[in-house]
C-alpha cells in the first residue's frame, strides 16, 4: 500500500515550482501502545516564522473529527482540500505509518519544521505531538512524541 | 405484504440485529456506572473555580473535559511527561485513571463496526435499518392482530411462541424505534452526510500579547457554571499568540491569556444541537436512566428473534405443497384460501386431494387472487377463510371483498364459504361470515350453507366434507391430519361407568401419568406440564384423524382424566369406552390456554352439560383456594349420569364449590342448564356485574342456549355475552 502512496506525488506548495529539484523522503511514524482506538495524525510543515506551509499526510478519513487535531485545524481552518488525495486510514496503537513523498530540496536546511498533531477518541488531543526541524543532518534520527508517538524519523 | 416486510428482514438480519442488541444492552450500563462513580461538584462551582483548583494541583494542565455524566478529566504535562486523571472537582486532585475502559471500548467497536472499519459501520447501519423496518412492520402486525391501535395491550391467545413474540414486542418496540432511528442519524453524521459539523469561530488575529492572567479571574469562566462545561483548553506555555479555548453546551469561544477577554464566540448550530440530543438518546450519555431502559428493551431482541423463527417454522410446516394444481381457466372447482398462519392451506390441500381423487379438476389459490372473469370452466367456487384479529381479512385474502364488491354482477357459479376460527374469540369466523354475506348480497348462488370449523377440528371438516359430497353427488371423505404430533402411550388405571340406563353410556377414564424425559421436563413439552381444560388428542386404532377431549385433571392431580361418551358407531369413543385397566392408547397434549379459570379471586360461573362437566369438575377439584364457584350442571337423570356425583358432596363440604345447581332433562318437566340459569337470573346477573368469570363447556347447542339465556339475563344490566367475551370473562370450550 505504501508503495502505491509513494506514487501519489505531492501536489501542494511543497513541490515548489521553479525549484524542480525534489527527492523521495520516507516518513516513518511508530505509535506506542496507548490503549485506545486508532489515532488520527496530521503531518504538516510550517516555515521559520511558524506559518503553515502545507500538509504532507492525514491519517484518518472522517473530517468531522479533524477539529481535534487542533493546531492543524487552526492553521487550515479545517480545510479538507489541504489533504485531498493525501488521506489514509487512522493508525492503531503500536502500529507504524510509513509514507514516501517527493519533497522539494528547498524545504531542507531552510528553517522549515515538520509537525504531527495526534488525537484519539475519548483520550487527550495532542496538538504538536512531534515538531522536528527539516535538516539534511537530522535525517534518520528518530525523535519521540509527547504522548502517542513512540518514534518518528524521516529518511532520504 | 406487511408480514413479508416483517419476515424477510427479520430472518436475514437476525444475527446482525442480535449482535447490535446484545452489545447495545451491555453498553447501556456504562453511562449509569459512570454517573454513579463520577465525583459531583458542589453547587455554584464555576469553570473558573474548577480551573483554578486543577491548575494549583497540576500546573502543567493543558485541557479539562467534562463528560455528559459529569465526570471531569484533566490532561497535563509534568516535566515533559504526559499525565491524565479523573478529577474530584472539590479538590482539583486526580482520583481515578482517565484511560478508556477497555471492555467499553471493545463493545463500542463491536456495536458500531464489528471491528471492520467503515465497511462494518455500514453493515451495522443496515442492521439498524432492518431493526427499524422490523419495528414498524411488527407494530402494524400487532395492531392488526389485536384489532387496532386502541387495543395495543389487548389479551393475546394462540401458541406460546407467537404470544411471547408479541408480548415482548409491544413493550420493546418504542425503545427499538428510538435506538434504530438515532443509530441511522449517527451513522449519517459519522459519514459527513449531515451538515452538523462544529461551528468553530475564526482564530482571532489580534491578541493582547501578554500572558499570565489566571483563568480563575476570567469573567467568562466565572459566569459559566460547571454543568455547562464541555472542554477548556489552555494555551501553549511560551506561545503568547495562543489563547484559551472554551467549549460549553452553548458554543465555542476564545479567551485572551493576557487579559481574560472573550475574543470570539460561536453558538452551536441547530444541526449540532439536534445531533447532540440524538447522541444522548442513543448512548444514554447524559441520560443514564433512559440508556438503561433502552438497554433492557434491546434485550428483548434475541428473544423475539428466537420466537420469530419458531413462528416462521410453524408456518412453513403448516403449509403443504399442492400436487397437480390445475390452472384457474381450466378447473371445474375453484378453491380459494384465506389463511394467516398457513394452517388453512393444509385443509385446502386435503380438500384438493380428495376432490382430485374423485375425478374433479381443481384449482387452489389465495383468495386475494379472486378473478371470476378468468374462471371459464368453473362450476363452483369454494372459499376457505380464516379470520385475523377482530374480523379482518387474513393475509392471503387481502382485497378479496373489494374485488367481490367491484364485480358489477355475480357470475352464475355457486359458491360455498367455510370459515376457520376459534370459538373462544369474540369475532369467531367473522371474516368468513362477512364474505358469505357479501356474496349473498351480490346475488351469487349458494352451493352449500355457510359453515365453520372450530380450532382446526378434523371432525368438523369431515362433516362439512360429507355435506359437500352430497351437494356434488359424490362420495367425499375428508380425513385431514393437521400436523401429526408426537404421541405418548397412556395406560388406563381405572374407569367409572355412567349413563347406561339413559342410553348414553359414558365413562370417566383415568390414565397414569406417563414418564417424562428430562428434556421434555425442561422444555415443558408433551405431558410434562398440563392443566385442567387442556385437550388431549387420541388417535384411534385404524383411524387417521385424532379426536380431542377436554382434560378433567391437571398435572398436579397426578393422573390424566377424561369423560367420554360412547357415540353410536363412533370409532374413537367406542375404543376408549371399551378400555379396561391396563390397556393403552396413543395420545398427545394440546394446550388450551384460552380455557383456564385464571389466578384471580373473582367468582367463577361454570356451566356445562353431559361430558362437558369433565373439565369443570376438574376446576372444582383443583380449587383448594376456595374461590367462589357456582356450577350449573345439566344431566339426563341424577341416578344415571350425575358424573362425579360421589365427589361433589365432599367438595362442597371443603368449600371447593359454593353452589351446585343441577338441571335434569329426562322426566315429566324437562329442565335444561339454560333453564337453570334463567331461574337463578338475579344471582347470576349480580355475580357477573361484580366481575365473575363465565366458563362454558359442552355441546354446541347447549352453548348457544346458554349464550341466549345469558344475553336475556344480562340485558337489564346493559351487558352482553359479546362484551364479556371481549373482556376475556366469558370463555367456551365447545364441541
Amino acid at each position: 500500500m505504501k508503495s502505491l502512496l509513494a506514487t501519489l506525488a505531492l501536489t501542494t506548495a511543497l513541490t515548489l515550482p521553479g525549484l524542480a529539484m525534489a527527492r523521495p523522503v520516507t516518513l516513518t511514524t511508530t505509535l506506542n501502545n496507548y490503549g485506545g482506538d486508532g489515532a488520527y495524525l496530521a503531518l504538516y510543515v510550517t516555515d521559520a516564522s511558524g506559518a503553515y506551509v502545507g500538509s504532507l499526510w492525514m491519517a484518518g478519513g472522517k473530517s468531522k473529527y479533524y477539529e481535534h487535531l487542533s493546531d492543524w485545524y487552526r492553521a487550515t481552518g479545517g480545510d479538507t482540500a489541504q489533504v485531498n488525495g493525501i488521506t489514509g486510514a487512522s493508525v492503531g496503537a503500536g502500529r507504524s505509518l510509513e509514507i514516501t513523498l517527493d519533497l522539494a530540496d528547498a524545504l531542507f536546511d531552510a528553517g522549515y519544521t515538520l509537525h504531527i498533531d495526534a488525537a484519539v477518541e475519548d483520550m487527550r488531543d495532542s496538538p504538536n505531538e512531534v515538531a522536528v526541524p527539516l535538516t539534511t543532518d537530522g535525517a534518520g534520527t528518530p525523535v519521540r512524541g509527547r504522548r502517542y508517538v513512540a518514534s518518528f524519523a524521516y529518511d532520504m | 405484504m406487511i408480514r413479508a416486510l416483517h419476515r424477510w428482514p427479520g430472518l436475514l438480519a437476525l444475527a446482525l440485529v442480535t449482535i447490535l442488541a446484545l452489545s447495545g444492552a451491555a453498553l447501556s450500563v456504562f453511562p449509569a456506572a459512570e454517573r454513579i462513580a463520577a465525583p459531583q461538584p458542589e453547587t455554584g462551582l464555576t469553570v473558573a473555580g474548577l480551573a483554578d483548583r486543577i491548575q494549583t494541583v497540576y500546573p502543567g494542565v493543558e485541557q479539562i473535559r467534562r463528560s455528559p455524566s459529569g465526570r471531569i478529566t484533566a490532561y497535563w504535562f509534568d516535566q515533559g511527561a504526559p499525565g491524565a486523571a479523573v478529577i474530584d472537582p472539590a479538590t482539583g486532585e486526580g482520583v481515578a485513571s482517565a484511560d478508556p475502559n477497555q471492555a467499553e471500548r471493545w463493545l463500542t467497536n463491536l456495536h458500531r463496526s464489528l471491528f471492520l472499519g467503515d465497511g462494518g459501520r455500514i453493515a451495522m447501519a443496515a442492521g439498524a435499518a432492518a431493526m427499524l423496518v422490523l419495528s414498524l412492520s411488527g407494530a402494524a402486525l400487532v395492531a392488526r392482530r389485536t384489532g387496532g391501535w386502541r387495543h395495543w395491550f389487548a389479551r393475546l391467545r394462540g401458541p406460546l411462541a407467537g404470544r411471547l413474540h408479541v408480548e415482548i414486542a409491544r413493550i420493546a418496540v418504542v425503545g427499538l424505534v428510538l435506538s434504530s432511528t438515532t443509530a441511522l442519524w449517527m451513522t449519517a453524521s459519522t459519514f459527513d452526510l449531515l451538515p452538523d459539523g462544529g461551528a468553530i469561530p475564526a482564530m482571532p488575529t489580534e491578541v493582547s500579547g501578554a500572558t499570565g492572567f489566571a483563568p480563575g479571574q476570567m469573567a467568562t469562566l466565572r459566569q459559566t457554571p460547571i454543568a455547562e462545561l464541555r472542554e477548556l483548553s489552555f494555551p501553549y506555555p511560551g506561545d503568547a499568540t495562543d489563547v484559551f479555548t472554551l467549549k460549553t453546551d452553548r458554543g465555542t469561544g476564545y479567551l485572551d491569556q493576557g487579559t481574560g477577554a472573550l475574543l470570539a464566540w460561536a453558538d452551536l448550530t441547530g444541526w449540532e444541537r439536534v445531533s447532540e440530543t440524538i447522541y444522548m438518546l442513543h448512548t444514554g450519555q447524559g441520560a443514564a436512566t433512559l440508556g438503561l431502559v433502552l438497554g433492557l428493551m434491546a434485550l428483548g431482541v434475541p428473544a423475539m428473534g428466537a420466537t420469530g423463527v419458531l413462528v416462521w417454522l410453524a408456518g412453513l410446516r403448516g403449509r403443504p405443497r399442492i400436487r397437480g394444481n390445475q390452472p384457474a381457466g381450466r378447473a371445474e372447482t375453484i378453491l380459494l384460501v384465506g389463511s394467516e398462519g398457513g394452517s388453512t392451506w393444509g385443509f385446502a390441500a386435503t380438500l384438493h386431494a380428495a376432490l382430485t381423487q374423485a375425478g374433479q379438476s381443481v384449482h387452489v389459490g389465495p383468495m386475494s387472487g379472486f378473478a371470476p372473469e378468468s374462471y371459464a370452466n368453473a362450476q363452483r367456487i369454494i372459499l376457505l377463510a380464516a379470520t385475523y384479529g377482530d374480523g379482518a381479512a387474513p393475509a392471503s385474502a387481502k382485497g378479496f371483498l373489494d374485488r367481490l364488491n367491484a364485480c358489477d354482477r355475480a357470475a352464475d357459479i355457486p359458491i360455498a364459504v367455510l370459515g376457520f376460527g376459534d370459538r373462544s374469540f369474540p369475532a369467531y369466523c367473522a371474516y368468513a361470515e362477512s364474505v358469505a354475506t357479501a356474496a349473498e348480497a351480490k346475488g351469487w348462488p349458494e352451493l352449500l350453507a355457510f359453515d365453520t370449523i372450530d380450532r382446526q377440528s378434523p371432525q368438523d371438516f369431515a362433516r362439512w366434507g360429507r355435506a359437500l359430497g352430497d351437494a356434488l353427488g359424490i362420495e367425499l371423505e375428508l380425513s385431514h391430519r393437521p400436523v401429526q404430533p408426537q404421541t405418548t402411550t397412556l395406560t388406563l388405571v381405572s374407569r367409572r361407568d355412567y349413563g347406561a340406563e339413559v342410553q348414553a353410556p359414558t365413562a370417566i377414564l383415568r390414565f397414569a401419568l406417563p414418564r417424562v424425559a428430562l428434556w421434555q421436563r425442561l422444555l415443558g413439552g408433551g405431558f410434562a406440564r398440563f392443566q385442567t381444560g387442556d385437550l388431549i388428542g387420541i388417535l384411534p386404532e385404524g383411524g387417521t384423524v385424532p379426536r380431542l377431549y377436554s382434560l378433567a385433571s391437571g398435572r398436579r392431580d397426578g393422573f390424566i382424566e377424561i369423560v367420554v361418551k360412547k357415540h353410536p358407531g363412533g370409532l374413537c369413543s367406542g375404543q376408549l369406552t371399551a378400555l379396561e385397566p391396563g390397556d393403552t392408547v396413543s395420545a398427545f397434549l394440546r394446550p388450551n390456554p384460552g380455557f383456564r379459570p385464571g389466578r384471580s379471586r373473582a367468582p367463577l360461573i361454570l356451566i356445562g352439560a353431559g361430558t362437558g362437566i369433565g373439565p369443570l369438575a376438574g376446576f372444582v377439584r383443583g380449587n383448594t383456594r376456595r374461590r367462589p364457584i357456582h356450577l350449573f350442571f345439566g344431566m339426563r337423570h341424577p341416578d344415571s349420569d350425575f358424573f362425579y356425583g360421589e365427589e361433589f358432596p365432599g367438595w362442597q363440604d371443603e368449600g371447593r364449590v359454593s353452589r351446585l345447581v343441577t338441571a335434569v332433562s329426562r322426566g315429566a318437566r324437562p329442565h335444561y342448564v339454560q333453564d337453570a340459569l334463567r331461574s337463578e337470573a338475579t344471582q347470576v346477573a349480580e355475580l357477573i356485574r361484580n366481575g365473575a368469570r363465565v366458563m362454558v363447556c359442552g355441546g354446541r347447542d347447549m352453548a348457544a342456549g346458554v349464550a341466549e339465556a345469558l344475553a336475556e339475563i344480562l340485558a337489564p344490566a346493559g351487558l352482553t355475552p359479546a362484551v364479556l367475551k371481549a373482556e376475556g370473562r366469558y370463555v367456551e370450550d365447545v364441541y
